[in-house]
C-alpha cells in the first residue's frame, strides 16, 4: 500500500486557500480507503457485519469505453455496484476514447449498456446518482492535448465532486496501447499520487504473450506506477465458485486429509467453450488457446487447488502460497507425448453447421494457431509428487463448461466379485465453476436389486443455483476491490511471470510442430489428446 | 409448481407427502441451508410468504408458515404444501385450530430440516420474550418486526430490549442498513469531533430511535429524534466543528450528503422490500451485538 495515513485533522481546517486546489481537495477528502482510517471510524465495528465495504470517494477513468468489455461487463458492473449501495458518494466515471463526443453521448452509451446488461433492475435514482458523475474526454492516445484536458477535467471533478484526487485508470485497450497511455499518465503527472490520495491502474489480460513480453509490459507499467498500485484483472478469480475453492479446502476438515498424493490419482482442469473465435480473429490468431486461457485462468485454478494453506487471506500470504506452488510446477520431459493441440474444423456444433478455424473471417488459410490445448503438469512437492495435473481448453467443443475435477484413487481392495464392480469408476470431487456453479461428488453406490452391483452415482451441491439472481458478477467484486485497494484476488507480476515460465517451453516446442491436429467442431478435441491420457491409463472426463 | 392440500392431518403425514412430492418431481433436491418458520396471522400470510420465498432464492430453505386460527373450534391441523419452480426449496402453510394453537411447536418441530439452522420470523405481533416462546425456542435466530405492531412500534422496541436474548433481531434494524452504511462511509473520511445530532422521521417510525441510539452509542453524544412529514427517515444531522454533516432524503429514494468544505452529493438510498431485508437477515445467523447495544440504549433512554 502506498497510501499514506490520512492527514491530521488540523490540516482540514488550516488548508490555506492559496494552496493548490488539488492538494486542498485531497486534504479534505483524505484517504478514505486506507484500512487504518477505516479502523479509526467510530461508526465501524468488526462485529457489525451488516455494513458492507464501501469504496471511498474516487474517479474511475475508463480507456476504451466503446469496447465490448466496457459495454457488456464494466459499465453494467459499475451500475450494479451503485444499485447495491457500494459506490461512494461523489463517485465519478470518466470515459476516454477517440470519439467526437460530449458527456451526454457517453452517458447515453452507459445508459444503453446498463439497460441491456445490468444484473440488477434499473432504478431511476441509482442512474441519477451515476449520471451526475459521468464525464467524457475525447482524444487520441498520442494526443498530448487530450491528456492535458483529462488532467484538467479530473482536477475539476475533485473540486465539484469531492473525489480527493483518488483515481483508478482502467486500461480496457489492446496491450499495444499500454506504453502510450502509461507514458501520457506519467507525463501529465496523473500517475503520481499527491500526499493523501491514491492512483491505481487496472490492466486486463493478456499480460504479454511470453515471459519476455510480460516482463517488458511490466517494465512499462512499473515505470509509472508502483507494483502495489497495479491491479491485474483475471475475472475468474472474482467468481464466487473460485473463491469457494478456498472455503471448501480451508474451512473444512473433511477434505484436507485426502487432498494429497496418498489419495488423489490425478486432477483435471477444463475450460471448454462451445463458441468459435467470433469477432476476435485479430487478437486470437497467433495467440492460441494456451496463451489465451491456460496461462492465466487454468494455472490460477491449479494454484488455488494445489497450494498449501495460506497463513491468512491477505494478499501477501495468499500470493506467496500461489507462487510457491507455481514454482514447483514441472513440465514433462517429453513434450510431444504429454501435450496435445488441435484446431477446429468445420462440423456441427449443437445443431448448427459451423465453419472451421481456417475458414473463419480474418484467419490465414495456413494459420498454425491452436484452438485446443491440453498439457500434463506435475507439481514437485511432498503433497503432490507423482500426481499429474491435466489442463485442457478449447473452442468449439461439445458444450460450455469450466470445472476442476479431483479424481481419487481406486479403493485398494474391493471385497466384491469382479463382475459386480465392473462399471464402478473412481471417486471424484468436481468443482463446477461455470455454468451451473456448484460441487459434485461422485461415488459408488449399490444398484437396487438382489445382486450386490455397485455403480457410480453423483451427489450435487448447487448453492450456486440459488445465487443465480443475486450472485454478484465477478467484475463487480473486482472493481470494488480496486476502489477499496484490496489486492488478494489480483495476480501479482511474479505469478504472471511464473506462469509464462511454465508455458514458454511448450509454446516453443509447438512452434516447431507445424499444423495442429484438426478436430471436428462439436467434438471433445483431437485424438492426440485422448491418446495422451490413454498412455497414462486414464481418460478425460466426459463433460 | 405443485400445490397439495392436506386436511385434518399430522406432521408425519406432511413429511411423508413432502418425500412423495419430491420423488414425483424427479428429486429436485437442492441443498437447503435452513428452515424458516413464519408465525403470522392469516392477513399477513400472502405478503410474508412472498417475501420469504424471494429471500429463499438466495438461501434455499424449507419455509414453514404457522397460522393460528380459531381457538374455539375443534382441534384440527390443515396443511398446504408447495414445491416447485417458483419456490426454491419447499413451503408448507400450516393452519392450526382449537387447543392445537397452544402447541404449534409439536407440529413444527418434526418438520424442521435436520442439523441446519432454524430461523423464526414474526411479521406481525411477536411474543414479549421471543426466545422463551415455544417456537422461538426452536430457533437460533428470531426476527421480529416493530412495524408489525402498527402504532405500538416504538414501544415494542422497549419490550424487545427487555426480552432480548442472543439471536434476536428486528426488521426495524435491518431497514437501517443503507442509512448506517452511508453514514459509515461518510465517516471513513475523518470528520473530527461530533457535538450533537438529530434524526428526523415520520411519526411513530420505530427505525428512527434505533438509528439515533446507534449513533449516540457509537459517537458518545446525544442524538435527538424529531418528527417530520416522512416518508420514513428523512434526515440525519450531526454538528461538527465548522459546520454540519447531513444526509437528507425527502422522496424515499435519493439522498443528499452534505459536509463542511465539500460539494453536496446525491446518493441513491431507496427503501427496501421485506424480501431484501429477510435476505440480509439470513446472510448472517450469528447474534447481532450492535443491534443489542442499540436497542438496549434506546430502552434505557426511552420516556414513553
Amino acid at each position: 500500500m502506498t497510501d499514506p495515513a490520512a492527514p491530521p485533522e488540523e490540516s482540514v481546517t488550516t488548508a490555506a486557500p492559496a494552496e493548490e486546489a488539488v492538494t486542498a481537495a485531497a486534504a479534505v477528502a483524505g484517504t478514505s480507503t486506507t484500512l487504518d482510517v477505516v479502523a479509526a471510524n467510530p461508526l465501524r465495528d468488526p462485529r457489525d457485519k451488516r455494513l458492507p465495504r464501501v469504496a471511498g470517494p474516487c474517479v474511475m477513468v475508463l480507456f476504451g469505453v466503446t469496447g465490448d468489455l466496457a459495454k457488456r461487463k464494466l459499465l453494467p458492473a459499475i451500475y450494479d455496484l451503485g444499485n447495491r449501495g457500494l459506490l461512494p458518494p461523489g463517485f465519478s466515471l470518466v470515459g476516454f476514447a477517440r470519439r467526437d463526443w460530449k458527456d451526454q453521448d457517453f452517458a447515453q452509451l452507459t445508459h444503453d449498456a446498463v439497460k441491456a446488461h445490468a444484473r440488477t433492475p434499473f432504478r431511476e435514482e441509482v442512474w441519477k446518482q451515476l449520471l451526475e458523475g459521468i464525464h467524457f474526454v475525447p482524444g487520441e492516445f498520442s494526443d498530448d492535448g487530450a491528456f492535458d484536458a483529462l488532467a484538467m477535467a479530473l482536477a475539476e471533478i475533485d473540486q465539484t465532486r469531492g473525489t480527493g484526487g483518488n483515481y483508478a485508470f482502467y486500461l480496457s485497450v489492446p496491450p499495444k496501447f499500454f506504453p502510450l497511455v502509461v507514458e501520457q499518465l506519467k507525463r501529465t503527472g496523473l500517475a503520481d499520487a499527491p500526499e493523501g490520495s491514491w492512483r491505481r491502474v487496472v490492466i486486463e489480460k493478456p499480460f504479454g504473450h511470453n515471459l519476455q513480453s510480460a516482463h517488458e509490459l511490466n517494465e512499462i507499467t512499473t515505470s509509472a506506477f508502483p507494483e502495489s498500485s497495479i491491479f491485474r484483472i483475471d475475472h475468474y478469480l472474482g467468481k464466487e465458485t473460485v473463491q469457494n475453492i478456498m472455503a471448501l479446502r480451508f474451512a473444512n476438515n473433511l477434505y484436507e486429509p485426502i487432498w494429497n498424493r496418498g489419495f488423489v490419482d490425478h486432477v483435471q482442469i477444463t475450460m471448454a467453450e462451445d463458441i468459435g473465435i467470433g469477432g476476435r480473429a485479430g487478437y486470437y490468431d497467433g495467440i492460441g488457446a494456451a496463451r489465451d486461457v491456460i496461462q492465466n485462468h487454468l494455472l490460477q485454478l491449479l494454484a488455488l487447488v494445489a497450494m498449501e494453506d495460506p497463513t491468512s487471506f491477505d494478499a501477501q500470504a495468499l500470493r506467496r502460497e500461489k507462487e510457491k506452488v507455481l514454482k514447483a510446477v514441472q513440465l514433462p520431459a517429453n513434450l510431444g507425448l504429454n501435450t496435445a493441440r488441435g484446431q477446429y474444423s468445420a462440423g456441427w456444433q449443437g445443431g448448427e453447421k459451423v465453419v472451421g478455424y481456417l475458414e473463419e473471417e480474418g484467419i490465414s488459410r495456413e494459420s498454425i494457431t491452436e484452438t485446443y490445448a491440453a498439457i500434463k503438469l506435475e507439481i514437485a512437492n511432498r503433497r503432490w509428487a507423482g500426481v499429474p495435473f491435466y489442463l485442457r481448453t478449447g473452442k468449439r467443443l461439445g458444450r460450455r463448461v469450466t470445472e476442476v475435477a479431483v479424481v481419487f484413487q481406486r479403493a485398494p481392495h474391493l471385497p466384491f466379485s469382479k463382475d459386480d464392480v465392473e462399471i464402478l469408476g473412481q471417486n471424484a470431487l468436481v468443482i463446477r465453476v461455470q455454468p451451473d456453479e456448484g460441487i459434485t461428488v461422485r461415488f459408488g453406490s449399490k444398484v437396487p436389486g438382489t445382486a450386490m452391483e455397485v455403480r457410480d452415482v453423483s451427489m450435487d451441491f448447487a448453492y450456486g443455483e440459488s445465487f443465480l439472481e443475486s450472485s454478484p458478477e465477478a467484475y463487480e467484486r473486482l472493481l470494488l476491490d480496486v476502489m477499496i485497494g484490496d489486492p488478494p484476488l489480483f495476480p501479482h507480476q511474479r505469478e504472471v511471470e511464473l506462469s509464462w515460465k511454465i508455458l514458454d517451453p511448450i509454446e516453443e516446442f509447438w512452434a516447431t510442430q507445424g499444423q495442429p491436429e484438426p478436430y471436428e467442431s462439436g467434438s471433445w478435441g483431437p485424438e492426440s489428446a485422448n491418446a495422451m491420457m490413454a498412455r497414462d491409463g486414464r481418460v478425460w472426463r466426459r463433460l | 409448481m405443485t400445490t397439495f392440500m392436506l386436511s385434518d392431518t399430522t406432521a408425519g403425514k406432511i413429511s411423508a407427502q413432502f418425500t412423495h412430492l419430491r420423488h414425483q418431481m424427479g428429486a429436485p433436491a437442492i441443498g437447503m441451508v435452513l428452515t424458516l418458520v413464519v408465525v403470522c396471522e392469516e392477513r399477513h400470510q400472502y405478503d410474508a410468504l412472498r417475501a420469504a420465498s424471494e429471500a429463499a432464492r438466495e438461501h434455499p430453505s424449507r419455509i414453514i408458515v404457522v397460522i393460528n386460527r380459531e381457538v374455539e373450534e375443534p382441534i384440527r391441523l390443515d396443511a398446504e404444501l408447495r414445491i416447485g419452480e417458483s419456490t426454491p426449496g419447499e413451503v408448507v402453510v400450516l393452519r392450526l385450530y382449537g387447543e392445537l394453537t397452544q402447541h404449534a411447536d409439536s407440529v413444527v418441530s418434526p418438520l424442521l430440516l435436520p442439523d441446519t439452522p432454524v430461523v423464526a420470523w414474526w411479521p406481525g405481533k411477536a411474543p414479549d420474550v421471543p426466545s422463551k416462546d415455544a417456537i422461538g425456542a426452536l430457533a437460533q435466530r428470531r426476527i421480529t418486526d416493530a412495524r408489525g405492531f402498527d402504532d405500538g412500534g416504538v414501544t415494542s422496541l422497549v419490550t424487545r430490549a427487555k426480552g432480548y436474548a442472543r439471536g434476536d433481531t428486528d426488521l426495524a434494524w435491518a431497514r437501517l442498513t443503507p442509512w448506517r452504511s452511508l453514514l459509515a462511509a461518510a465517516f471513513d473520511q475523518p470528520v473530527g469531533k461530533v457535538y450533537e445530532g438529530v434524526v428526523e422521521a415520520s411519526s411513530g417510525n420505530p427505525s428512527a430511535p434505533l438509528l439515533a441510539a446507534w449513533l449516540s452509542e457509537r459517537l458518545g453524544v446525544h442524538i435527538e429524534v424529531l418528527e417530520s412529514p416522512g416518508p420514513g427517515i428523512t434526515t440525519v444531522r450531526l454538528k461538527l466543528d465548522g459546520g454540519e454533516l447531513s444526509v437528507v432524503r425527502t422522496d424515499a429514494r435519493l439522498a443528499t450528503l452534505s459536509r463542511p468544505g465539500q460539494p453536496d452529493r446525491n446518493v441513491a438510498l431507496a427503501r427496501r422490500h421485506t424480501s431484501e431485508l429477510m435476505a440480509e437477515e439470513l446472510r448472517r445467523l450469528d447474534s447481532d451485538e450492535i443491534y443489542e447495544a442499540a436497542v438496549k440504549r434506546f430502552a434505557r433512554t426511552y420516556k414513553g
